[in-house]
């Protein structure tokens, strides 16, 4: 493999670990909210959350480009405030990558989160746990199988994200060019077929890797789990 | 008196009312299946609110609707053994003893596993321990947590014959030596009579 084909598998895994690590505690507040929360405009929220998962990318990566685009409202404040710019650059990557990875997140947790027993957390009160404690160790350790296989799931998708990208940040090789892009551009490219063929591989490979770490991850952390 | 009990709550369609004093000792609610015992417990140890009425046990008033009192579930210190056990699957059996451990009770973690005689399950995982076991470990978890009462819901129905015997005793002994007043639901006339100095029919 060449140079630029490590570079290209080193920023496809920066985008989408950054996307995910951002996105987990925003999905498992969601997730939260969804499972537990009882509050008008709660079928809308969980809409909204699940239309990146229905449209069309390009009009998902429209969007992002209306709301964080250097005119957008989102993206101007964020300049401002935090000096954060999106614009044909990996941090764009990461954002669209995290949009489309949250729906999948979201409801992973969400199914964790709705079968975690509640009647063990009214055990735990009785024994004189706060709420706080019930969800640090009775709520949150019966529900990290499904947290950690909706990180997993939501990685993968990371990794795989093509349509909303290309539609924000384009396909700027060392930039926002991940892997799906750069087999795309490969694509168009005469003889091109071996480096294609090479960067699906590794695509394959790091869908697998992810899926079997996950299920190991969620097998140790479940050992004791779905009893009684 | 150690429990006096008068609440009345809507379930669903039905409606549950029950008013009782209780000597001192263990006191058994008894009645069918579906009469709302465990509701009753429930609206004691604080899980389940009533409607109206007035809880008090051992001279403390838990609950009363019209001084507007109700004690949070968190610190009314009941020992609540479940039908089920309820111990919680991802921690081991000496974890799920300590989770609600007050330092100064009346017991130790060493008092406990000895007067129930649990030592040699420390070390495992709740869903490796049979129905007796689980049930000695979730009366242990109670009694650690330093309760003033004890408020038991049919810990025998899912056990058979032989361990039925095992917990049972363990129950006598509680009533007997430890002097906690307890509140004991079951449907069965026979473990009732044996157990209970008050028997109370929902």
């Amino acid at each position: 493999m060449s140079a630029d084909e490590w570079e290209i598998i080193r920023l496809s895994l920066k985008v989408g670990a950054v996307a995910v690590m951002a996105c987990l505690p925003i999905a498992f507040a969601l997730a939260w909210a969804l499972a537990r929360g009882r509050f008008p405009g709660k079928l809308l929220l969980d809409a909204l959350i699940h239309l990146p998962l229905v449209l069309p990318p390009v009009v998902t990566g429209w969007l992002l480009l209306l709301a964080f685009g250097p005119a957008g409202p989102a993206g101007a404040w964020l300049e401002r405030a935090l000096g954060i710019t999106f614009m044909f650059r990996w941090t764009g990557a990461a954002l669209a990558a995290a949009v489309m990875a949250l729906p999948l997140m979201v409801r992973a947790m969400r199914l964790s989160i709705e079968a975690v027993d509640r009647r063990l957390e009214a055990a735990a009160m009785t024994l004189g746990a706060s709420r706080w404690r019930v969800f640090r160790t009775i709520t949150v350790p019966l529900a990290l199988p499904g947290v950690i296989a909706g990180t997993v799931l939501g990685f993968a998708r990371s990794l795989g994200e093509f349509g909303a990208t290309i539609t924000f940040v384009s396909n700027i090789p060392g930039e926002t060019q991940t892997l799906p892009l750069a087999i795309y551009s490969a694509l168009q490219i005469p003889g091109g077929e071996s480096a294609v063929a090479r960067l699906a591989i590794v695509s394959v490979v790091l869908s697998v890797a992810a899926l079997v770490i996950s299920e190991m991850l969620a097998r140790r952390m479940g050992r004791g789990a779905h009893v009684l | 008196m150690s429990f006096e009990v008068a609440v009345s709550r809507m379930i669903g369609d039905t409606h549950i009312t029950c008013s009782f004093t209780a000597k001192p000792g263990l006191t058994a609610l008894y009645g069918p299946s579906g009469a709302g015992k465990t509701s009753i417990l429930n609206m004691v140890s604080g899980l389940l609110k009533p409607d109206r009425g007035r809880i008090v046990v051992g001279g403390e008033v838990l609950f009363d609707s019209e001084a507007g009192t109700d004690v949070p579930v968190q610190l009314r210190r009941a020992g609540y053994v479940f039908q089920d056990a309820r111990l919680f699957p991802h921690l081991r059996v000496r974890a799920n003893l300590a989770y609600g451990l007050r330092q100064g009770g009346l017991m130790s973690l060493d008092d406990v596993v000895a007067f129930l005689g649990i030592g040699h399950l420390l070390d495992r995982w709740p869903r490796s321990l049979s129905g007796g076991e689980a049930q000695r470990v979730a009366i242990g978890r109670a009694l650690l947590s330093d309760p003033r009462f004890l408020l038991m819901d049919e810990p025998l129905s899912s056990l058979d014959r032989a361990r039925r015997e095992e917990v049972m005793r363990t129950i006598e002994r509680l009533r007997d030596e430890l002097c906690l007043p307890v509140l004991y639901v079951s449907h069965e006339r026979s473990e009732v009579e044996r157990l209970a100095g008050t028997i109370i029919e929902i």
